[in-house]
């Protein structure tokens, strides 16, 4: 559904979003951002892993791989 | 910055991991550092010499980092090295900061850290034939007005941009230019303020505004560490302070750096980098849709871990039989220069040629697996096989970051203890630690080849054959998991840590970095057999040949006189001598200790003498049958006269030593077994040596148990199956 704001985590294989200001208390939070990951960048999750965890995500120009444990810390405005 | 001409410059490489650096350091320096297509190539600070338009430097090559929030040991290391923290080290004169031209803000965020630091920087634009394919074009002349640091476009891999490169590093140091500064919000400067007043009152070591920054921005930064606060006083409430002057400004302390840091670079880079107008698929994203695949991705890993096995077993049999022949030939040639003295024939024939020649046949094995570890390394699927493997590494307190260290680990378990640095939980990381020489190592290769080769092809089969040693490098695995998760429950008990990993685009590997490894590994494992295995081979060759009583001979050519064959007097006689040297004499008293196992008192003897390294297996048991039979018959090779021992004392007297059963349980010994004094030295330096003597100890364990068990579980196979 696009406009719904949810955790990156709730995220499929194929779906883009922008990122919401969240909580960076969470540590993976705050790496993500010294990545480059801020509020109002867009992210697209390309790949979940064989046995559903962790996922591969892409956002400027960066593919990186997360646990969902820590996407969860993302939240992101869905895109169509 | 010093004046002092005694002390050379000192310049450091700094980056994001994955940049390049390392290639651009190796040269710089005429070195050979390791470089990879993976982020956390490079754990360890390493320099060099690097001449460049009449100026001598040193060069220092570091751990690649994401921020200065350093939060694994090697990110640490960059991060003490370039604050003057490491100890009797100053901080470096200029740092190069080399950036993927691809990402030039993400990367430049490091950089503008690191000028925070007060550090004169040259920006290298490295992989800008990356850059180029990607339709990206950046203006380095305008972006380096625009940041005022020099920046100079490169290729490291082709060495385009060298030259530029050392004239703006000699500009950099003789007139430190230095990054434009974050225009930072008044907020952060009063809360710098209170920061500075406070720690002046504490009687804490000054900082700089740029140091301050650091603690103010980062809760666990390490700066703070040394910045001398007296003993017993705690730091907490002035920092909790110093933050909540940014949080009554609207700015939270956790998040403010990344985001005026980022709105900065922005700024800055827009006019001088742009970006295609249409992003185009680019070849990994099109080959991640199928290697990162949850159905494709695993069964092209499986299919590749297949492929990689069967070759090794089958690609090197032509080169070993070339080497085992060189090898025998050599043997023949001396063998007769040396008649006049048997004792020193015995020595050179049976012990260096029969032993360590023994050992040198298995070179071309290692290599063709060194050559796939490489190409995995380099392609830039390592950081794939982490991405599909966490989930079942996660479970026992091991992430995907144990996959890389892990992975190495079947080449060889010292470079992978070290690349466990990039773990950044310590009880996490040493987990890896302790599991990781667990992983069947390059040095196992040659036991299982001998054994499979001489007792499983023979009966089952080339393809079986492969499988089996695609079985023997799953054992250690298998058995790594639950002990990994046995140390986390009951020992260590890890939090669970972010895992973070980029996956770098595919490359096509450049044949030489791969072939000047394999090279390497080559070199080592030479210089191992001429110096280690030649040491022990003496040994035990002196051991097995003496003593030598002039009745042993006269007895069974006494007893056997009446058969009139020569051959087979000389061969009773030399089976005797073995039976009574002070070898056969020490392996019957420490026999019963392997028993259970199968083992007679050879391969007792032979795994003892294995300890400081696995080969050694190899070469004694060359040297034992060598000095066992005439050194002037056709010497056979090891493979069979394996085939040929039967034992000659109680209850299996008369049956063949090895079995099958006997064979897998040697295997499966080595595979358990921490035989290797450099391993076990490493894992003292990264972690202790009480940790160390406990890896040795629970994997000696397991490899008497796992040996055992395989022993007994296949001989009841073979009784109910006949
Ligand atoms: N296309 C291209 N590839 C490059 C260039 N420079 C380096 N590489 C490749 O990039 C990969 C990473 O190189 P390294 O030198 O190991 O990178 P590093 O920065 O030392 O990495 P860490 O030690 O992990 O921080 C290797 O596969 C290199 O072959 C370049 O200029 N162009
Ligand atoms: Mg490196």
């Amino acid at each position: 559904m696009s406009g719904e704001i949810c955790p990156l985590a709730a995220f499929r294989a194929g779906d883009r979003g922008l990122v919401q200001p969240g909580a960076p208390e969470h540590p993976a939070f705050q790496r993500l951002l010294a990545m480059g990951l801020l509020p109002g960048s867009e992210v697209a999750v390309i790949q979940v892993a064989p046995l559903g965890d962790p996922i591969e995500i892409e956002f400027g120009g960066l593919r990186l791989s997360l646990r969902k444990s820590d996407a969860a810390a993302v939240q992101v405005l869905r895109l169509g | 910055m010093s004046k002092d001409k005694t002390r050379r410059v000192r310049i450091a490489l700094v980056g994001n991991p994955n940049t390049g650096k390392t290639t651009l350091f190796n040269r710089l320096t005429g070195a050979r550092q390791k470089i990879g297509n993976y982020p956390g190539v490079t754990v360890e600070k390493k320099s060099g010499p690097w001449e460049s338009g009449g100026r001598a430097f040193t060069l220092v090559d570091l751990p690649g980092t994401y921020s200065l929030a350093a939060s694994s040991p090697d990110e640490r290391v960059a991060l003490d090295f370039l604050a003057g923290h490491l100890d009797g080290e100053e901080k470096p004169d200029a740092v190069v900061c080399v950036v993927d031209a691809s990402n030039v803000v993400r990367n430049l965020f490091l950089a503008s850290q690191v000028a925070d630091l007060g550090l004169p920087m040259v920006i290298a634009l490295n992989m800008a034939d990356a850059a180029d394919r990607a339709g990206i074009t950046i203006d380095p002349t305008l972006l380096s007005r625009c940041l005022g640091v020099p920046v100079v476009r490169m290729v490291a891999t082709k060495g385009e941009g060298i030259d530029a490169l050392g004239h703006a590093v000699a500009q950099a140091v003789d007139h430190g230019a230095l990054m434009a500064q974050v225009p930072w919000p008044e907020a952060v400067d009063r809360a710098v303020k209170y920061l500075a007043a406070g720690l002046e009152k504490e009687g804490a070591s000054l900082l700089a505004p740029g140091e301050l920054r650091r603690i103010l921005f980062d809760p666990r930064s390490a700066v703070l560490e040394r910045a001398g606060w007296p003993a017993g006083s705690d730091p907490a409430p002035l920092l909790g302070a110093a933050r909540d002057v940014l949080s009554a400004a609207g700015w939270h302390p956790l998040s403010a750096e990344a985001l005026l840091r980022y709105e900065h670079l922005g700024h800055l880079t827009a006019a001088a980098v742009s970006f295609p107008e249409k992003r185009r698929r680019s070849p990994t994203e099109r080959l991640d849709t199928v290697l990162t695949h949850r159905v494709w991705g695993l069964a092209v890993f499986v299919l590749m871990m297949f492929v990689v096995f069967q070759s090794i077993y089958r690609w090197a049999g032509p080169f070993m039989e070339a080497i085992e022949a060189v090898v025998a030939h050599v043997g023949e040639l001396v063998a007769p220069w040396l008649a006049p003295w048997p004792a020193l024939q015995s020595l050179v024939v049976d012990g260096v040629v029969g032993g360590v020649g023994g050992v040198i046949i298995f070179l071309p094995q290692i290599l063709i697996l060194f050559f796939f570890i490489a190409l995995l390394e380099d392609t830039g699927y390592m950081a794939r096989g982490a991405f599909l493997m966490d989930k079942m590494f996660g479970w026992c307190g091991l992430n995907g970051k144990s996959f890389v260290p892990m992975l190495s680990s079947y080449a060889c378990a010292i470079p992978g203890v070290l690349a466990a640095r990039t773990i950044e939980d310590p009880r996490a990381r040493l987990t890896t630690i302790l599991a990781s020489p667990l992983m069947s190592c390059s040095a196992r290769l040659p036991v299982y080849t001998l054994m499979i080769g001489a007792f499983i092809e023979p009966s089952f089969g080339a393809g079986l054959a492969g499988g089996m040693l695609f079985a023997m490098h799953v054992v250690g695995l298998a058995v790594a998991i639950p002990v990994a998760w046995t140390v986390n429950k009951f020992v260590l008990h890890t939090r669970p840590q972010p895992f973070l990993l980029e996956m770098p685009p595919y490359r096509l590997p450049r044949l030489r970095d791969i072939f000047w490894r394999m090279w390497e590994r080559a070199r080592e494992f030479l210089v191992r057999a001429g110096t280690v295995i030649v040491a022990m081979t003496i040994v035990i060759w002196a051991l097995v040949y003496f003593p030598r009583p002039a009745d042993v001979r006269e007895r069974v050519t006494a007893d056997l006189s009446v058969l009139n064959d020569n051959s087979a007097i000389d061969r009773a006689v030399d089976a005797a001598y073995l039976e009574q040297s002070y070898l056969a004499r020490a392996g019957r008293a420490l026999q019963p200790v392997f028993d259970p196992a199968g083992f007679d008192w050879k391969i007792t003897v032979g795994v003892l003498a294995s300890f400081p390294a696995r080969e050694v297996i190899i070469s004694t048991l060359g040297t034992i049958y060598g000095v066992g039979h005439d050194a002037d018959e056709d010497s056979d090779d090891l493979r069979s006269a394996l085939t040929r021992d039967f034992w000659t004392h109680g209850p299996r007297a008369g049956h063949p030593v090895f079995t099958v059963p006997v064979a897998l349980a040697v295997m499966v010994f080595f595979a358990l077994c921490l035989q290797c004094g450099a391993t076990v030295a490493v894992m003292a330096k990264e972690a202790g040596w009480r940790w160390a003597l406990f890896g040795f100890a629970y994997m000696t364990a397991l490899a008497w148990l796992g040996a055992v068990l395989t022993f007994q579980l296949g001989t009841l196979w073979l009784e109910w199956s006949s």
